[in-house]
């Protein structure tokens, strides 16, 4: 039986022991739900699990280790003079055993008699190793069942120990979660090492100049790049820059008007709409900007003799900062429409106008939330990719102007991993370190917005 | 029961007949408060003297919060409600299309159940009417505003020495005398309270009868409340309402000595409510 029927087969199986549990345990307890420590369901829930977590644990260790054990048993079933190849050719020949073994076609012209054993042979263990897997299962499974059946009775504890595996089953996704965030920083930080060993850190953080195409041969010009990010990052901030001189005043306006002004029904319908422009998937801002509106700002910026190009850091933060309206919308809104009523009512009752309550004391209760909000948005400005790459170019200008071209942080990961590379030369192992001080910015900014929702969270409730 | 309130009221009688036949400052009239379809008030008469505590009694749900908020336009902030009939201030009906509701309820003020201080500091809290209304022209007066409002609410001693702290630092009481006094600092002429002790223990809401009473020279005050012996204790006319009619209205003393009307009689003595 293959992986999906046995999972199957385990969920039957527990969904049996759900409804063993609930009917065993109203026996034990005479009919009387009363008469039970916890409530039928639970018993149901113990038993369930009882059978589901073995099962599934011992279906996963099959998966992972199922391939290396029987890829080990096949090599020992080889004659020595092949188990003595080399590892590149020996890993063919076990592919060309499998590939027999399931009927398909194999790299080799003429299919020896060996060769036929061993395939044969390959299928006869694995056809071993499922019988096996089934039967170890539905042992492990009813026995479980039995187990736990066997307990049940009224004065079984069945809520708390439901309870307890229900909280370790979540702690266990969270450490999932956590682990591959660690992962994620190490193999960063790992990377980001190789990459310091050929570029000085120094020179990478403080550089002038970006521009990371190593020639192929050593002869060629340009035969080291130039790693300096500053470049880079003063593209991402001006772009983030751009971005939230447009987003955050209209998104905050925006808020405003929702919470404060907005009959609920008209709020039932912008917010929603408002939440749309975030969904949109970024590549289609890109060329929106890329296509539309950076010619725009070109043709316009010639009407008023000023030269903008026609990829500009401009349009592109300009469309950036459309994107991001919703990040500081929606949560601004949220927090303010959270302001308690009855302090907008002390406010009205003191004869204050309704700007007036909106300024003085509204938006000041707001404020960690709408500072929440705008250092999410710029979070997202600064890792934004997309649209940068179609609207504001790849050069890296070192440049305040926004009618240039400049480019940004994720521009430049992208551009160096795109096609083939080699994985050990100083362009790639760039991107990783570029992704570390991407990450370490974007660190900052959300310690810096903790801090400041904590610090005030408690003075204002 | 009766006899215990009647105690209670000897107490306040002389400073009733003190009193020099009060002018009227409020005049209901007919007025009627509909929630969407719902009406939650129908034709009450009501005369609200000056200088005088008038305090509303009657169930949940009679409508007394309505018809307070309704003396300063409070219900505006609801969008279903509507108001019908006339409320005149001084002679003039508030519900006019040329009165100005921000300058309405700078005249009439209002302190709520739950203490609601700004999230601000002592100082602002006091500071936001006088500032919001232009009433200050430099800093000193402003002082002396928020110094005065603290100590016609009491609470001056206490917080004199941090009035830069956040107000919603306070206990609850304090936090309502901060109310009171935030309220004041504005110089109503009527203050509207909804239940201004519901929140509070015996001894804060000691503190703030008190100072009802002191504040009735000043200021005209309305006053919701569950207890019926701070009804007697603070109030010189008490008005009955059930089901969204105004049952019966008179003295205090009277009124709980001697009500007229079998539905005040019941809820005052505890038989229902
Ligand atoms: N915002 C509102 N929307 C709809 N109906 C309301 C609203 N506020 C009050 N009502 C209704 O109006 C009636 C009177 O309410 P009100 O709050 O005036 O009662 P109350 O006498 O103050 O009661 P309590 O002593 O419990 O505060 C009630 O039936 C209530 O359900
Ligand atoms: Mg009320």
């Amino acid at each position: 039986m293959s992986f999906p029927v046995l999972f199957g087969v385990l969920a039957l199986l527990t969904i049996f022991g759900y409804f063993l549990g609930r009917s065993r345990a109203l026996a034990t307890a005479g009919g009387h739900v009363r008469n039970l420590h916890s409530l039928p369901n639970y018993y149901g829930y113990y038993i369930g699990l009882w059978c589901a977590v073995p099962g599934f644990l011992l279906l996963l260790a099959w998966m992972g280790f199922e391939t290396s054990i029987l890829d080990g048993m096949l090599v020992a079933s080889l004659p020595a003079d092949k188990q003595n190849l080399p590892a590149a050719e020996l890993s063919l020949l076990i592919n060309d055993v499998k590939n027999l073994s399931h009927g398909d076609v194999t790299s080799r012209e003429v299919v020896d008699v060996a060769l036929q054993d061993a395939a044969d042979f390959y299928a006869h263990i694995k056809s071993m190793s499922k019988m096996l897997l089934t039967g170890i299962l539905v042992v492990l499974a009813c026995g479980g069942i039995l187990l736990a059946r066997q307990r049940i009775a009224p004065e079984l504890r069945a809520r708390n120990s439901v309870e307890k595996a229900a909280m370790v089953i979540m702690i266990i996704c969270s450490t999932i979660a956590v682990l591959t965030t660690l992962g994620i920083i190490l193999s960063l930080l790992f990377e980001s090492l190789r990459f310091f060993e050929k570029v000085h850190p120094l020179d990478f953080v403080f550089g002038l100049e970006w521009s990371p195409q190593t020639a192929i041969r050593k002869d060629q010009v340009g035969a080291t790049g130039l790693f300096g990010a500053i470049p880079l990052l003063a593209g991402t901030m001006l772009i983030s820059l751009i971005a939230m001189c447009v987003a955050a005043p209209v998104g905050l306006m925006a808020a405003i008007y929702m919470s404060e002004y907005a009959p609920s029904k008209v709020r039932g319908t912008v917010k929603p709409m408002l939440e749309i422009l975030a969904g949109i998937p970024t590549v289609v801002y890109g060329f929106f900007a890329a296509l539309t509106v950076a010619p725009f700002f070109r043709d316009w910026g010639l009407d008023f003799g000023l030269t903008i190009s026609s990829e500009s850091a401009l349009a592109a933060g300009m469309v950036m900062g459309i994107m991001i309206i919703p990040f500081v919308s929606s949560l601004s809104d949220d927090v303010m429409s959270a302001v308690p009523q009855s302090l907008r009512e002390g406010s009205y009752g003191l004869g204050a106008t309704k700007s007036e309550t909106i300024r003085q004391v509204i938006l000041p209760a707001a404020l960690p939330g709408i500072v929440g909000s705008l250092l999410l948005a710029v979070s997202r400005a600064i890792g934004e990719t997309m649209i940068v790459v179609m609207a504001a170019g790849l050069a890296a200008n070192l440049t305040a102007n926004p009618f240039e071209a400049v480019t940004t942080v994720t521009v430049q990961i992208v551009t160096l991993l795109v096609g083939d590379q080699e994985f050990d030369s100083a362009k790639t192992l760039a991107a990783f370190a570029l992704g570390l001080i991407l990450f370490c910015v974007t660190l900052v900014l959300n310690i810096i917005a903790l801090t400041i929702v904590n610090k005030y969270r408690e003075q204002y409730d | 029961m009766n006899q215990s309130i009647s105690q209670d009221t000897t107490g306040a009688t002389p400073v009733t007949q003190s009193d020099a036949a009060p002018g009227i400052k409020i005049k209901a009239d007919k007025v009627k408060v509909f929630y969407g379809e719902k009406q939650a008030l129908f034709d009450v008469d009501l005369d609200i003297n000056e200088n005088e505590v008038t305090s509303l009694i009657g169930p949940s749900g009679c409508g007394k919060s309505t018809f307070l908020r309704s003396l300063n336009r409070m219900n505006d902030t609801i969008d279903i409600c509507r108001v019908e009939g006339s409320i005149a201030l001084d002679g003039e009906d508030i519900y006019d299309k040329n009165v100005d509701v921000v300058h309405l309820r700078a005249r009439v003020g209002m302190v709520f159940q739950k203490p609601n201080p700004f999230p601000k500091s002592i100082f602002d809290n006091v500071a936001y009417g006088p500032r919001i209304h232009g009433l200050v022209d430099n800093k000193s007066d402003l002082d002396q505003i928020v110094q005065t409002s603290l100590e016609k609410a009491g609470l001056w001693n206490e917080v004199k020495d941090r009035l830069d702290q956040p107000g919603t630092g306070l206990s609850g009481g304090q936090q309502q005398r901060l109310c009171i006094a935030r309220a004041v600092a504005v110089s109503p002429e009527v203050i509207l309270m909804d239940e201004p002790c519901s929140a509070l223990d015996p001894i804060a809401t000691a503190k703030i009868e008190e100072l009802i009473d002191e504040l009735r020279s000043n200021f005209t005050i309305v006053i919701v409340t569950h207890s019926m012996q701070q009804a007697a204790r603070v109030s010189q006319k008490t008005a009955f309402f059930h089901l969204g009619y105004l049952v019966e209205v008179d003295e205090t003393e009277k009124m709980f000595t001697n009500p007229t009307d079998e539905r005040t009689q019941g809820y005052i003595t505890g038989r229902f409510g």
